[in-house]
């Protein structure tokens, strides 16, 4: 896809009007993502119940507009996951962006398979991906 | 000479979709760079300064031709003053751990200004590390000038002044003969950065009294990889190796060795002789089209885009209001845009610019601002070109979503 469409697409909508940009009442877990080369710098907060299941999401901080879009696009899609799964979409995620996942499996990925292309360019690929990072560890 | 018609020599640029606006991180090289590279490993190949047969003394004749051809081209008194290295970075390097290491103390102070590239700042912090030297930044102005009371923090403990002749971001050119009178009235030696001036007007390092003067060549037309150091051979005779090994020797026996005589004594192993044939064709290349010229299409160029840049009120200008104290450097901001953005943008527009801090990062803080956009001119670039570029950022905030 053109850049322009995906900007236009999806990214432009979770930059410019994010549901997720919003502190957390209960935040079980919480850590800060910096992208050195570009300034990206955000803060996920998320709330893990007793089942592991991640029931609420937030976060904080700026960045270029795909690092804040991909940011609030992977909260909507872990919000209501248990621990394992979000798990399991990250690594999905990270095998897209190095070219490693079927389109079947992408279904999976729901919105988040619109940074596909995006990821594919060298120079971007670490803004979109900052926030998956972010939450490996925090999951871990 | 047409301007127009040297454009014909850059293969790369016959690509007219593309229009490349980040010079300032690089430039393109024209095919006579190019062909002397190439003439180099087809016609004399070996290594130099060593062998006793025919290829190796040409590489060696065409070596030392092309120090001789940087030495004229900088102003410096002799060929033994230039050193070759790979490039700015190198060079400080060199300086900071020749110079720096052996004569600085805990009671010096090293002088920079908070418009440094990170390659004029990190050698010098590793100096104040190790010997507990002080650095000491000066600051600019909004207009990118250093007030008097700046310059005075050149003063009795200054060892060592480091500044940039030209700023990579704001563009501005800093009064080098003027500092480097402080620094020797303090007793100091002052260290240019020559890696944004050099490629765009004509510099003479004895007339600007610099003691170093570091410089690259792949930003004025040369190959990667090469660069050089001119050092004032009074200095350069106290100094001691940078780097030690192949080439740089007289004698070695098992713990002790004397080294090559100036400049050789700095340049350890294998040289990249055919780059710097390449370097002494961009020096020939650029005196042809004559730097009057190129400062003259530059500035054109920079303003034609800064009024445009001005009249767009989403646009924010870094560095001074007078477009022609930018050097063909415009650093800027979009309203609501990460330079990220916009530079991918303006990529899928065909328009290459650099986005992000530049290198400078104490200058982003110093600016307020976490990083910028920056589109740099160079006397190959179009009036067409800049009016595509400046055209394109009137509709960067509408391709990122906003209204207007």
């Amino acid at each position: 896809m053109d850049l322009k469409n995906i900007y236009r697409e999806i990214v432009n909508e979770h930059n410019l009007h994010p549901e997720h940009k919003c502190e957390i009442d209960y935040a079980t877990h919480t850590k800060q993502g910096v992208n050195p080369t570009c300034g990206d710098d955000i803060t996920l907060s998320i709330e893990v119940d007793d089942n592991g299941i991640i029931t609420n999401a937030g976060f904080s901080g700026a960045g270029c507009a795909v690092s804040q879009a991909s940011t609030d696009i992977m909260l909507d899609l872990v919000v209501g996951k248990s621990k394992e799964e979000a798990h399991q979409l990250i690594e999905m995620f990270m095998k897209m962006v190095h070219g490693e996942l079927s389109e079947e499996e992408m279904d999976d990925l729901d919105e988040a398979v619109a940074l596909k292309d995006i990821a594919h360019m060298p120079a971007r690929a670490k803004c979109a991906t900052l926030a998956w990072h972010t939450l490996d560890t925090m999951l871990e | 000479m047409d301007l127009s018609k040297l454009r014909e020599d850059f293969p790369i640029l016959q690509d007219e979709r593309i229009a490349y606006l980040d010079n300032a991180a690089t430039s393109q090289r024209p095919k006579q760079v190019l062909d002397a590279v190439r003439a180099f490993y087809e016609e004399t190949n070996a290594n130099p300064l060593r062998g006793l047969y025919a290829w190796s003394i040409g590489a060696t004749e065409r070596y030392e031709q092309a120090r001789a051809r940087v030495a004229r081209f900088l102003g410096a008194s002799e060929a033994s003053e230039i050193i070759f290295t790979r490039n700015t970075t190198e060079s400080i390097n060199l300086v900071a751990y020749s110079y720096g290491l052996k004569n600085l103390t805990k009671d010096d102070e090293i002088v920079l200004t908070v418009m440094e590239h990170h390659s004029n700042i990190l050698p010098w912090q590793m100096v104040a590390k190790k010997t507990g030297a002080k650095l000491v930044y000066m600051e600019p102005d909004a207009e990118g000038v250093l007030s008097e009371q700046e310059l005075s923090k050149i003063g009795p403990k200054t060892a060592i002044v480091a500044v940039g002749m030209v700023s990579n971001v704001l563009g501005v050119t800093n009064p080098i003969s003027e500092l480097a009178r402080r620094a020797h009235d303090a007793g100091a030696v002052i260290v240019v950065d020559g890696a944004q001036s050099t490629p765009h007007f004509a510099v003479d390092v004895t007339a600007l009294d610099a003691d170093f003067y570091a410089f690259s060549g792949h930003k004025m037309l040369a190959p990667m990889g090469i660069g050089g150091l001119y050092v004032k051979k009074s200095i350069m005779e106290e100094m001691d190796p940078f780097l030690t090994g192949g080439e740089m020797i007289e004698y070695v026996d098992r713990e002790t060795a004397t080294y090559a005589e100036l400049p050789h004594k700095f340049e350890a192993g294998t040289v990249n002789a055919a780059d710097a044939c390449g370097l002494s064709a961009a020096m020939d290349y650029l005196e042809a089209v004559g730097f009057d010229r190129i400062a003259e299409h530059e500035r054109r160029l920079t303003r034609i885009a800064h009024e445009a840049m001005q009249k767009n009120p989403h646009v924010t200008l870094y560095g001074p209001t007078d477009p022609d104290r930018h050097a063909g450097i415009l650093t800027f901001n979009i309203e609501g845009c990460h330079p990220h953005d916009v530079a991918s943008i303006l990529d899928s527009e065909g328009i290459c610019i650099r986005a992000g801090h530049h290198c400078a990062q104490p200058l982003m803080k110093f600016l307020g601002v976490g990083s910028t956009a920056r589109a740099s001119f160079y006397f190959y670039n179009t009036e067409e070109e800049v009016l595509r570029f400046a055209e394109a950022l009137t509709k960067v905030r509408g391709w990122l979503g906003y209204g207007s």
